[in-house]
Protein backbone atom coordinates (compact mmCIF):
# COMPACT_ATOMS: atom_id res chain seq x y z
CA UNK A 1 0.00 0.00 0.00
CA UNK A 2 2.68 2.37 1.12
CA UNK A 3 4.88 1.28 -1.79
CA UNK A 4 1.99 1.77 -4.22
CA UNK A 5 1.45 5.23 -2.85
CA UNK A 6 5.06 6.25 -3.32
CA UNK A 7 5.08 4.90 -6.86
CA UNK A 8 1.92 6.85 -7.58
CA UNK A 9 3.40 10.05 -6.15
CA UNK A 10 6.57 9.45 -8.16
CA UNK A 11 4.41 9.03 -11.26
CA UNK A 12 2.55 12.27 -10.51
CA UNK A 13 5.85 14.04 -9.82
CA UNK A 14 7.36 12.87 -13.10
CA UNK A 15 4.21 13.92 -14.94
CA UNK A 16 4.41 17.38 -13.41
CA UNK A 17 8.13 17.65 -14.31
CA UNK A 18 7.34 16.66 -17.89
CA UNK A 19 4.50 19.18 -17.95
CA UNK A 20 6.83 21.88 -16.65
CA UNK A 21 9.47 21.15 -19.28
CA UNK A 22 6.97 21.83 -22.02
CA UNK A 23 5.54 24.94 -20.43
CA UNK A 24 6.76 28.04 -22.33
CA UNK A 25 8.73 25.78 -24.70
CA UNK A 26 11.18 25.18 -21.86
CA UNK A 27 12.03 28.87 -21.40
CA UNK A 28 12.18 30.80 -18.15
CA UNK A 29 10.50 34.20 -18.51
CA UNK A 30 9.46 37.11 -16.28
CA UNK A 31 5.97 36.88 -14.74
CA UNK A 32 3.19 37.44 -17.25
CA UNK A 33 5.19 36.33 -20.30
CA UNK A 34 4.61 33.10 -22.22
CA UNK A 35 6.51 31.38 -25.02
CA UNK A 36 5.65 28.92 -27.76
CA UNK A 37 7.85 26.88 -30.07
CA UNK A 38 6.99 28.67 -33.32
CA UNK A 39 9.11 26.30 -35.44
CA UNK A 40 11.83 23.70 -34.97
CA UNK A 41 14.51 21.92 -37.01
CA UNK A 42 14.38 24.44 -39.87
CA UNK A 43 18.22 24.53 -40.18
CA UNK A 44 20.94 26.76 -38.67
CA UNK A 45 18.70 29.82 -38.21
CA UNK A 46 20.85 32.93 -37.75
CA UNK A 47 19.06 36.29 -38.05
CA UNK A 48 15.31 36.60 -38.58
CA UNK A 49 13.12 39.37 -40.03
CA UNK A 50 9.35 39.86 -39.99
CA UNK A 51 7.03 41.55 -42.49
CA UNK A 52 4.12 43.82 -41.55
CA UNK A 53 1.71 40.88 -41.98
CA UNK A 54 3.78 38.69 -39.63
CA UNK A 55 5.57 36.43 -42.14
CA UNK A 56 9.02 35.46 -40.81
CA UNK A 57 12.13 35.04 -42.92
CA UNK A 58 15.07 33.19 -41.31
CA UNK A 59 18.60 33.27 -42.76
CA UNK A 60 20.44 29.96 -42.41
CA UNK A 61 24.18 29.64 -41.92
CA UNK A 62 24.18 26.70 -44.36
CA UNK A 63 21.48 25.36 -46.70
CA UNK A 64 19.07 23.03 -44.84
CA UNK A 65 18.14 19.50 -45.94
CA UNK A 66 15.69 20.96 -48.47
CA UNK A 67 18.63 22.92 -49.94
CA UNK A 68 17.29 26.33 -48.86
CA UNK A 69 19.20 28.98 -46.95
CA UNK A 70 16.33 31.43 -46.48
CA UNK A 71 13.25 29.93 -44.81
CA UNK A 72 9.83 31.61 -45.02
CA UNK A 73 7.48 30.80 -42.13
CA UNK A 74 3.82 31.70 -41.80
CA UNK A 75 1.45 31.13 -38.87
CA UNK A 76 -1.75 30.92 -40.95
CA UNK A 77 -4.17 30.13 -38.08
CA UNK A 78 -2.52 32.45 -35.53
CA UNK A 79 -1.86 29.76 -32.91
CA UNK A 80 1.78 30.72 -32.25
CA UNK A 81 3.14 27.90 -34.43
CA UNK A 82 4.16 28.20 -38.12
CA UNK A 83 2.13 25.93 -40.40
CA UNK A 84 3.32 27.08 -43.82
CA UNK A 85 7.10 26.68 -44.20
CA UNK A 86 9.08 26.91 -47.45
CA UNK A 87 12.32 28.41 -48.62
CA UNK A 88 14.67 29.82 -51.23
CA UNK A 89 18.33 30.74 -51.90
CA UNK A 90 21.40 28.46 -51.86
CA UNK A 91 24.00 30.62 -50.09
CA UNK A 92 24.69 30.41 -46.36
CA UNK A 93 24.90 33.56 -44.29
CA UNK A 94 23.61 35.49 -41.29
CA UNK A 95 22.01 38.80 -42.24
CA UNK A 96 18.35 39.34 -43.14
CA UNK A 97 16.20 42.46 -43.01
CA UNK A 98 12.74 43.48 -44.22
CA UNK A 99 12.12 47.07 -45.27
CA UNK A 100 8.73 47.76 -46.87
CA UNK A 101 8.40 45.39 -49.82
CA UNK A 102 12.11 44.60 -49.93
CA UNK A 103 13.83 41.61 -48.35
CA UNK A 104 17.59 42.00 -47.87
CA UNK A 105 19.75 38.94 -47.16
CA UNK A 106 23.51 38.49 -46.86
CA UNK A 107 25.97 35.76 -47.72
CA UNK A 108 29.40 35.95 -46.08
CA UNK A 109 30.61 38.30 -48.85
CA UNK A 110 27.59 40.01 -50.41
CA UNK A 111 24.16 41.55 -49.78
CA UNK A 112 21.18 40.71 -52.01
CA UNK A 113 17.72 42.26 -52.33
CA UNK A 114 14.45 40.47 -53.17
CA UNK A 115 10.97 41.87 -53.85
CA UNK A 116 7.91 40.82 -51.84
CA UNK A 117 4.37 40.77 -53.25
CA UNK A 118 1.17 41.71 -51.38
CA UNK A 119 1.15 38.27 -49.67
CA UNK A 120 4.77 38.73 -48.56
CA UNK A 121 5.97 36.03 -50.95
CA UNK A 122 9.33 36.46 -52.68
CA UNK A 123 8.72 37.42 -56.30
CA UNK A 124 12.26 36.80 -57.58
CA UNK A 125 13.78 33.94 -55.53
CA UNK A 126 16.34 33.09 -58.26
CA UNK A 127 17.15 36.61 -59.44
CA UNK A 128 17.78 38.93 -56.51
CA UNK A 129 19.55 42.24 -57.10
CA UNK A 130 23.12 42.39 -55.83
CA UNK A 131 23.32 45.43 -53.56
CA UNK A 132 26.94 44.93 -52.42
CA UNK A 133 29.55 42.29 -53.24
CA UNK A 134 33.23 41.58 -52.70
CA UNK A 135 33.21 41.96 -48.90
CA UNK A 136 36.08 40.17 -47.19
CA UNK A 137 35.47 36.57 -46.12
CA UNK A 138 38.52 34.93 -44.55
CA UNK A 139 36.55 32.40 -42.47
CA UNK A 140 37.09 33.83 -39.01
CA UNK A 141 34.28 36.31 -38.14
CA UNK A 142 32.93 36.19 -41.68
CA UNK A 143 29.20 36.69 -41.07
CA UNK A 144 27.76 39.90 -42.49
CA UNK A 145 25.00 41.23 -40.28
CA UNK A 146 22.85 44.02 -41.72
CA UNK A 147 20.48 46.73 -40.60
CA UNK A 148 18.93 49.74 -42.36
CA UNK A 149 18.28 53.28 -41.16
CA UNK A 150 15.20 55.35 -41.95
CA UNK A 151 16.86 56.87 -45.04
CA UNK A 152 17.43 53.42 -46.60
CA UNK A 153 21.15 53.28 -45.88
CA UNK A 154 22.40 49.80 -45.12
CA UNK A 155 24.95 49.12 -42.36
CA UNK A 156 26.97 45.92 -42.57
CA UNK A 157 29.43 44.45 -40.13
CA UNK A 158 32.70 43.26 -41.63
CA UNK A 159 34.35 41.24 -38.86
CA UNK A 160 38.13 41.17 -38.40
CA UNK A 161 39.61 37.90 -39.64
CA UNK A 162 41.78 37.74 -36.53
CA UNK A 163 41.67 37.55 -32.75
CA UNK A 164 44.03 40.39 -31.86
CA UNK A 165 45.68 41.46 -35.16
CA UNK A 166 48.89 39.58 -34.36
CA UNK A 167 51.50 39.11 -37.09
CA UNK A 168 50.53 35.42 -36.90
CA UNK A 169 46.91 34.96 -35.83
CA UNK A 170 46.43 33.15 -32.52
CA UNK A 171 50.14 32.32 -32.20
CA UNK A 172 51.65 32.68 -28.72
CA UNK A 173 54.24 35.44 -28.59
CA UNK A 174 53.32 36.96 -31.96
CA UNK A 175 53.16 40.76 -31.65
CA UNK A 176 50.22 42.96 -32.60
CA UNK A 177 50.63 44.85 -35.88
CA UNK A 178 50.56 48.65 -35.64
CA UNK A 179 48.76 50.05 -37.48
CA UNK A 180 46.57 46.99 -37.81
CA UNK A 181 46.26 46.45 -41.60
CA UNK A 182 42.99 44.54 -41.21
CA UNK A 183 41.13 47.74 -40.32
CA UNK A 184 41.25 49.05 -43.92
CA UNK A 185 38.70 46.48 -45.04
CA UNK A 186 37.34 44.79 -41.91
CA UNK A 187 36.98 45.19 -38.15
CA UNK A 188 34.19 47.76 -38.46
CA UNK A 189 30.80 48.78 -39.79
CA UNK A 190 30.47 49.86 -43.43
CA UNK A 191 27.63 51.98 -44.81
CA UNK A 192 26.12 51.49 -48.28
CA UNK A 193 23.08 52.83 -50.13
CA UNK A 194 20.30 50.25 -49.74
CA UNK A 195 18.61 51.37 -52.96
CA UNK A 196 21.68 51.05 -55.25
CA UNK A 197 23.04 47.95 -56.99
CA UNK A 198 26.46 46.40 -57.54
CA UNK A 199 28.32 48.37 -54.90
CA UNK A 200 31.76 47.37 -53.64
CA UNK A 201 34.09 48.75 -50.97
CA UNK A 202 34.79 51.91 -53.02
CA UNK A 203 31.07 52.82 -53.09
CA UNK A 204 30.65 52.46 -49.34
CA UNK A 205 32.06 54.23 -46.33
CA UNK A 206 33.72 52.90 -43.21
CA UNK A 207 31.13 54.16 -40.69
CA UNK A 208 32.82 52.92 -37.51
CA UNK A 209 36.07 51.06 -36.84
CA UNK A 210 37.95 49.22 -34.11
CA UNK A 211 35.17 46.65 -33.76
CA UNK A 212 36.56 43.11 -33.76
CA UNK A 213 33.34 41.36 -34.68
CA UNK A 214 29.79 42.63 -34.49
CA UNK A 215 26.98 40.21 -35.16
CA UNK A 216 24.18 42.06 -33.38
CA UNK A 217 23.32 45.54 -34.61
CA UNK A 218 20.11 47.58 -34.88
CA UNK A 219 19.10 51.09 -35.83
CA UNK A 220 17.44 52.94 -32.97
CA UNK A 221 14.58 54.80 -34.69
CA UNK A 222 13.86 56.85 -31.56
CA UNK A 223 17.32 58.43 -31.42
CA UNK A 224 18.21 57.86 -35.09
CA UNK A 225 21.44 56.09 -34.12
CA UNK A 226 23.21 52.81 -34.77
CA UNK A 227 23.80 50.44 -31.83
CA UNK A 228 26.17 47.48 -32.07
CA UNK A 229 27.26 44.65 -29.78
CA UNK A 230 30.88 43.49 -30.11
CA UNK A 231 32.41 40.05 -29.51
CA UNK A 232 35.50 40.75 -27.43
CA UNK A 233 38.85 39.05 -27.99
CA UNK A 234 39.68 35.53 -26.79
CA UNK A 235 42.50 33.65 -25.09
CA UNK A 236 44.22 36.20 -22.81
CA UNK A 237 45.25 33.38 -20.47
CA UNK A 238 46.28 30.96 -23.25
CA UNK A 239 48.76 33.43 -24.76
CA UNK A 240 49.72 35.40 -21.63
CA UNK A 241 49.56 32.98 -18.69
CA UNK A 242 51.96 35.20 -16.76
CA UNK A 243 49.47 38.10 -16.94
CA UNK A 244 46.08 36.37 -16.79
CA UNK A 245 44.79 33.35 -14.86
CA UNK A 246 42.04 31.07 -16.21
CA UNK A 247 39.61 32.76 -13.81
CA UNK A 248 40.62 36.24 -15.04
CA UNK A 249 40.29 35.20 -18.67
CA UNK A 250 36.76 33.95 -17.93
CA UNK A 251 35.82 37.53 -16.95
CA UNK A 252 37.94 39.47 -19.50
CA UNK A 253 37.30 41.35 -21.64
CA UNK A 254 33.69 42.59 -21.46
CA UNK A 255 31.30 41.95 -24.32
CA UNK A 256 30.50 45.56 -25.19
CA UNK A 257 27.41 47.39 -26.45
CA UNK A 258 28.05 50.73 -28.18
CA UNK A 259 25.95 53.72 -29.25
CA UNK A 260 27.74 54.46 -32.52
CA UNK A 261 28.24 57.82 -34.20
CA UNK A 262 29.84 58.14 -37.63
CA UNK A 263 33.64 57.94 -37.35
CA UNK A 264 33.71 56.21 -33.97
CA UNK A 265 36.63 53.94 -33.07
CA UNK A 266 36.04 51.28 -30.41
CA UNK A 267 39.76 50.49 -30.16
CA UNK A 268 40.19 46.90 -31.32
CA UNK A 269 42.88 45.48 -31.49
CA UNK A 270 44.82 48.02 -29.41
CA UNK A 271 42.60 48.02 -26.31
CA UNK A 272 39.92 45.91 -24.67
CA UNK A 273 37.32 46.88 -22.07
CA UNK A 274 37.86 45.54 -18.54
CA UNK A 275 34.45 45.37 -16.79
CA UNK A 276 36.01 45.06 -13.33
CA UNK A 277 38.41 48.04 -13.55
CA UNK A 278 35.83 49.89 -15.76
CA UNK A 279 38.68 50.91 -18.06
CA UNK A 280 40.01 50.40 -21.55
CA UNK A 281 43.16 48.36 -21.11
CA UNK A 282 46.05 48.07 -23.60
CA UNK A 283 46.05 44.59 -25.20
CA UNK A 284 49.06 42.44 -24.25
CA UNK A 285 49.94 42.07 -27.96
CA UNK A 286 50.53 45.85 -27.89
CA UNK A 287 52.62 45.96 -24.74
CA UNK A 288 49.81 45.89 -22.15
CA UNK A 289 50.32 44.34 -18.71
CA UNK A 290 46.62 43.88 -17.78
CA UNK A 291 46.59 47.27 -15.99
CA UNK A 292 48.01 49.85 -18.42
CA UNK A 293 45.17 52.12 -19.51
CA UNK A 294 44.49 52.66 -23.22
CA UNK A 295 44.05 55.90 -25.15
CA UNK A 296 41.00 58.08 -24.42
CA UNK A 297 40.43 58.45 -28.19
CA UNK A 298 38.68 55.08 -28.15
CA UNK A 299 34.98 54.85 -27.41
CA UNK A 300 33.54 53.68 -24.09
CA UNK A 301 30.72 51.14 -24.17
CA UNK A 302 27.13 52.03 -23.28
CA UNK A 303 26.86 48.69 -21.46
CA UNK A 304 29.57 46.17 -20.52
CA UNK A 305 28.44 42.54 -20.31
CA UNK A 306 30.32 39.56 -18.86
CA UNK A 307 33.05 38.17 -21.10
CA UNK A 308 32.75 35.71 -24.01
CA UNK A 309 28.93 35.37 -23.96
CA UNK A 310 28.75 36.23 -27.69
CA UNK A 311 26.01 38.81 -28.42
CA UNK A 312 24.23 37.73 -31.62
CA UNK A 313 21.40 40.21 -32.22
CA UNK A 314 20.13 43.57 -30.98
CA UNK A 315 16.43 44.49 -31.13
CA UNK A 316 14.95 47.78 -30.01
CA UNK A 317 11.49 47.12 -28.64
CA UNK A 318 9.12 49.53 -30.38
CA UNK A 319 6.05 47.32 -29.91
CA UNK A 320 3.07 48.05 -27.68
CA UNK A 321 2.38 44.61 -26.20
CA UNK A 322 5.03 44.39 -23.44
CA UNK A 323 4.88 46.40 -20.18
CA UNK A 324 5.98 50.06 -20.37
CA UNK A 325 9.52 49.45 -19.04
CA UNK A 326 10.43 47.56 -22.23
CA UNK A 327 9.39 50.36 -24.61
CA UNK A 328 12.39 51.59 -26.63
CA UNK A 329 14.78 49.43 -24.61
CA UNK A 330 17.03 46.84 -26.29
CA UNK A 331 16.90 43.07 -26.26
CA UNK A 332 20.25 41.35 -26.87
CA UNK A 333 20.58 37.63 -27.56
CA UNK A 334 23.64 35.81 -26.19
CA UNK A 335 24.80 32.68 -28.01
CA UNK A 336 26.71 31.35 -24.98
CA UNK A 337 30.47 31.25 -24.44
CA UNK A 338 33.23 28.72 -25.12
CA UNK A 339 36.34 30.67 -24.07
CA UNK A 340 35.40 30.64 -20.37
CA UNK A 341 36.64 27.01 -20.24
CA UNK A 342 37.91 25.42 -18.03
CA UNK A 343 35.38 27.43 -15.99
CA UNK A 344 31.65 26.87 -16.67
CA UNK A 345 30.19 28.64 -19.69
CA UNK A 346 27.81 31.65 -19.53
CA UNK A 347 25.18 33.20 -21.76
CA UNK A 348 22.61 31.15 -23.70
CA UNK A 349 19.92 33.75 -22.86
CA UNK A 350 18.22 36.91 -24.08
CA UNK A 351 19.04 40.01 -22.04
CA UNK A 352 17.11 43.25 -21.72
CA UNK A 353 18.86 46.64 -21.60
CA UNK A 354 16.64 49.45 -20.25
CA UNK A 355 16.85 52.83 -22.01
CA UNK A 356 15.92 56.24 -20.61
CA UNK A 357 15.65 59.30 -22.88
CA UNK A 358 17.35 57.42 -25.72
CA UNK A 359 20.33 56.31 -23.62
CA UNK A 360 21.15 52.95 -22.06
CA UNK A 361 21.02 53.21 -18.28
CA UNK A 362 24.05 50.89 -18.04
CA UNK A 363 21.95 48.24 -16.29
CA UNK A 364 20.88 44.94 -17.81
CA UNK A 365 18.90 41.88 -16.81
CA UNK A 366 18.23 38.39 -18.08
CA UNK A 367 14.88 38.39 -19.91
CA UNK A 368 14.56 34.86 -21.33
CA UNK A 369 16.65 31.94 -20.15
CA UNK A 370 16.64 28.16 -20.39
CA UNK A 371 17.55 27.82 -24.09
CA UNK A 372 20.45 25.47 -23.33
CA UNK A 373 18.02 22.97 -21.78
CA UNK A 374 20.07 22.39 -18.64
CA UNK A 375 18.48 21.36 -15.37
CA UNK A 376 17.79 24.07 -12.77
CA UNK A 377 21.05 25.42 -11.37
CA UNK A 378 23.29 23.45 -13.77
CA UNK A 379 25.62 25.42 -16.02
CA UNK A 380 26.77 24.47 -19.49
CA UNK A 381 30.32 23.08 -19.31
CA UNK A 382 30.81 22.16 -22.95
CA UNK A 383 29.33 24.59 -25.45
CA UNK A 384 28.40 21.87 -27.95
CA UNK A 385 26.05 20.31 -25.39
CA UNK A 386 23.67 23.32 -25.31
CA UNK A 387 20.35 22.22 -26.80
CA UNK A 388 19.59 25.65 -28.25
CA UNK A 389 21.70 28.80 -28.59
CA UNK A 390 19.87 32.14 -28.98
CA UNK A 391 20.78 33.96 -32.19
CA UNK A 392 18.34 36.14 -34.16
CA UNK A 393 15.72 38.49 -32.71
CA UNK A 394 12.73 40.10 -34.39
CA UNK A 395 9.60 42.05 -33.45
CA UNK A 396 6.22 40.79 -34.67
CA UNK A 397 3.38 43.11 -35.75
CA UNK A 398 1.42 42.23 -32.58
CA UNK A 399 4.34 43.22 -30.33
CA UNK A 400 5.54 39.66 -29.61
CA UNK A 401 9.24 38.99 -30.08
CA UNK A 402 10.83 35.99 -31.78
CA UNK A 403 14.17 34.34 -30.96
CA UNK A 404 15.95 31.97 -33.35
CA UNK A 405 18.39 29.17 -32.51
CA UNK A 406 21.14 28.12 -34.93
CA UNK A 407 21.82 24.72 -33.34
CA UNK A 408 18.81 22.74 -34.50
CA UNK A 409 16.85 25.64 -35.93
CA UNK A 410 14.16 26.47 -33.40
CA UNK A 411 12.19 29.71 -33.39
CA UNK A 412 10.58 30.77 -30.09
CA UNK A 413 7.72 33.26 -29.90
CA UNK A 414 7.53 35.28 -26.65
CA UNK A 415 4.38 37.24 -25.78
CA UNK A 416 2.96 39.09 -22.80
CA UNK A 417 -0.40 38.13 -21.27
CA UNK A 418 -2.23 41.23 -20.25
CA UNK B 1 63.56 -30.76 -14.52
CA UNK B 2 63.68 -28.35 -11.58
CA UNK B 3 65.82 -26.07 -13.68
CA UNK B 4 63.21 -26.03 -16.41
CA UNK B 5 60.43 -25.03 -14.00
CA UNK B 6 62.66 -22.31 -12.59
CA UNK B 7 63.38 -21.03 -16.09
CA UNK B 8 59.70 -21.01 -16.97
CA UNK B 9 58.83 -19.13 -13.79
CA UNK B 10 61.60 -16.63 -14.52
CA UNK B 11 60.33 -16.18 -18.05
CA UNK B 12 56.78 -15.78 -16.79
CA UNK B 13 57.86 -13.19 -14.22
CA UNK B 14 59.78 -11.33 -16.92
CA UNK B 15 56.70 -11.30 -19.11
CA UNK B 16 54.48 -10.02 -16.30
CA UNK B 17 56.97 -7.26 -15.44
CA UNK B 18 57.21 -6.29 -19.11
CA UNK B 19 53.43 -6.15 -19.49
CA UNK B 20 53.03 -4.19 -16.24
CA UNK B 21 55.78 -1.74 -17.09
CA UNK B 22 54.47 -1.24 -20.63
CA UNK B 23 51.06 -0.53 -19.13
CA UNK B 24 52.68 1.85 -16.68
CA UNK B 25 54.44 3.64 -19.51
CA UNK B 26 51.15 3.83 -21.40
CA UNK B 27 49.32 5.17 -18.34
CA UNK B 28 52.08 7.74 -17.84
CA UNK B 29 51.78 8.74 -21.51
CA UNK B 30 48.07 9.28 -21.10
CA UNK B 31 48.51 11.28 -17.87
CA UNK B 32 51.06 13.56 -19.60
CA UNK B 33 48.80 13.76 -22.63
CA UNK B 34 45.85 14.81 -20.49
CA UNK B 35 47.94 17.56 -18.87
CA UNK B 36 48.99 18.92 -22.27
CA UNK B 37 45.40 18.69 -23.55
CA UNK B 38 44.09 20.62 -20.55
CA UNK B 39 46.61 23.44 -20.83
CA UNK B 40 46.68 23.84 -24.61
CA UNK B 41 43.66 22.25 -26.29
CA UNK B 42 40.70 22.13 -23.90
CA UNK B 43 39.72 25.77 -24.20
CA UNK B 44 38.79 25.43 -27.89
CA UNK B 45 38.05 21.71 -28.23
CA UNK B 46 36.24 21.64 -24.83
CA UNK B 47 36.60 19.09 -22.02
CA UNK B 48 34.26 16.61 -23.74
CA UNK B 49 36.26 16.88 -26.99
CA UNK B 50 33.04 18.10 -28.62
CA UNK B 51 34.46 21.39 -29.96
CA UNK B 52 32.28 24.46 -30.63
CA UNK B 53 29.79 24.38 -33.52
CA UNK B 54 30.97 26.34 -36.59
CA UNK B 55 34.14 27.50 -34.80
CA UNK B 56 36.36 24.76 -33.36
CA UNK B 57 36.02 21.16 -34.63
CA UNK B 58 35.34 18.19 -32.32
CA UNK B 59 38.13 15.71 -31.54
CA UNK B 60 35.70 13.12 -30.16
CA UNK B 61 34.54 10.90 -33.00
CA UNK B 62 36.64 12.78 -35.58
CA UNK B 63 37.67 10.71 -38.61
CA UNK B 64 41.00 12.52 -38.82
CA UNK B 65 41.87 12.18 -35.13
CA UNK B 66 41.08 8.46 -35.22
CA UNK B 67 42.67 7.98 -38.64
CA UNK B 68 45.96 6.48 -39.84
CA UNK B 69 47.56 9.72 -41.08
CA UNK B 70 49.72 10.47 -38.03
CA UNK B 71 51.90 12.84 -40.07
CA UNK B 72 48.92 15.12 -40.73
CA UNK B 73 48.00 15.18 -37.02
CA UNK B 74 51.60 15.96 -36.02
CA UNK B 75 51.74 18.78 -38.56
CA UNK B 76 48.48 20.32 -37.26
CA UNK B 77 49.67 20.16 -33.64
CA UNK B 78 53.02 21.77 -34.55
CA UNK B 79 51.89 24.41 -37.06
CA UNK B 80 48.24 25.02 -36.23
CA UNK B 81 45.54 24.99 -38.88
CA UNK B 82 43.81 27.67 -40.92
CA UNK B 83 42.22 26.19 -44.03
CA UNK B 84 38.72 26.11 -45.44
CA UNK B 85 38.21 22.36 -45.40
CA UNK B 86 35.12 20.35 -44.44
CA UNK B 87 35.80 18.07 -41.47
CA UNK B 88 33.29 15.21 -41.29
CA UNK B 89 30.98 17.34 -43.44
CA UNK B 90 31.15 20.52 -41.33
CA UNK B 91 33.12 23.75 -41.70
CA UNK B 92 34.90 25.47 -38.80
CA UNK B 93 36.01 29.11 -38.89
CA UNK B 94 38.58 29.61 -36.16
CA UNK B 95 42.30 29.42 -36.83
CA UNK B 96 44.09 26.88 -34.63
CA UNK B 97 47.12 27.92 -32.61
CA UNK B 98 50.34 26.10 -33.45
CA UNK B 99 52.52 24.42 -30.79
CA UNK B 100 56.04 24.71 -32.23
CA UNK B 101 57.55 24.35 -28.75
CA UNK B 102 56.06 20.88 -28.05
CA UNK B 103 58.73 18.13 -27.99
CA UNK B 104 58.34 14.83 -29.85
CA UNK B 105 57.46 12.86 -26.69
CA UNK B 106 54.86 15.47 -25.68
CA UNK B 107 53.28 15.29 -29.15
CA UNK B 108 53.14 11.50 -28.85
CA UNK B 109 51.52 11.81 -25.41
CA UNK B 110 48.85 14.31 -26.40
CA UNK B 111 48.06 12.38 -29.59
CA UNK B 112 47.79 9.17 -27.56
CA UNK B 113 45.44 10.94 -25.15
CA UNK B 114 43.06 12.43 -27.71
CA UNK B 115 42.98 9.18 -29.73
CA UNK B 116 42.00 7.16 -26.63
CA UNK B 117 39.63 9.44 -24.72
CA UNK B 118 35.84 10.02 -24.93
CA UNK B 119 34.58 7.56 -27.57
CA UNK B 120 37.94 7.46 -29.40
CA UNK B 121 39.79 4.11 -29.47
CA UNK B 122 42.45 4.60 -32.12
CA UNK B 123 45.54 3.30 -30.33
CA UNK B 124 48.63 4.96 -28.91
CA UNK B 125 51.17 6.96 -30.87
CA UNK B 126 54.86 6.30 -30.18
CA UNK B 127 57.73 8.78 -30.20
CA UNK B 128 59.19 6.85 -33.15
CA UNK B 129 55.98 7.42 -35.11
CA UNK B 130 56.11 11.14 -34.29
CA UNK B 131 59.78 11.34 -35.36
CA UNK B 132 58.98 9.58 -38.63
CA UNK B 133 56.01 11.91 -39.18
CA UNK B 134 58.18 15.00 -38.67
CA UNK B 135 60.72 13.72 -41.23
CA UNK B 136 57.91 12.89 -43.66
CA UNK B 137 56.38 16.38 -43.23
CA UNK B 138 59.82 18.00 -43.81
CA UNK B 139 60.32 15.98 -47.02
CA UNK B 140 56.84 16.85 -48.27
CA UNK B 141 57.55 20.51 -47.65
CA UNK B 142 60.58 20.33 -49.95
Amino acid sequence: MKKGGSILSLFILSLSIMGKAQENAGLKLPVGFKASLFANNIGSARHIAITKSGVIFAKLNNPNKEGNSIVRLEDTNNDGVAEKINGLAKYGGTGIYVKGNSLYASSNEAIFKYDLNSKDEVVNPLTPLTVVSGLIDRREHNSKSITLDMANNIYVNIGAYSNACQEKNRMPGSQGMKPCPILDSAGGIWKFDGSKQNQTYKDGKRYATGLRNVIGLDWNTQTNQLFVAQHGRDQLNSFYPNLYTDAQNAELPAETFYAINEGDNAGWPYVYYDPIQHKKIVAPEYGGDSKMEGSAEFKDPAVAFPAHMAPMAVLFYTGDQFPAKYKNGAFISFHGSWNRAPLPQEGFFVAFVPFKDGKATGEWEIFANGFAGMEEGVKVTNTGKAKARPCGLALGPDGSIYVSDDTKGAIFKISYNK
Amino acid sequence: MGNKVEKSIKALCFCIIMILSTNCVQAQNLINGKKIFETRCLVCHQSDGGGVPNMNPPLDGSTNVNGKDIARLVKIIQNGYDERVALDGMYYNNAMTGNPDLKEDAIADVLSYIRNTWSNKAGLVTITEVKKAIIKNKLNKK
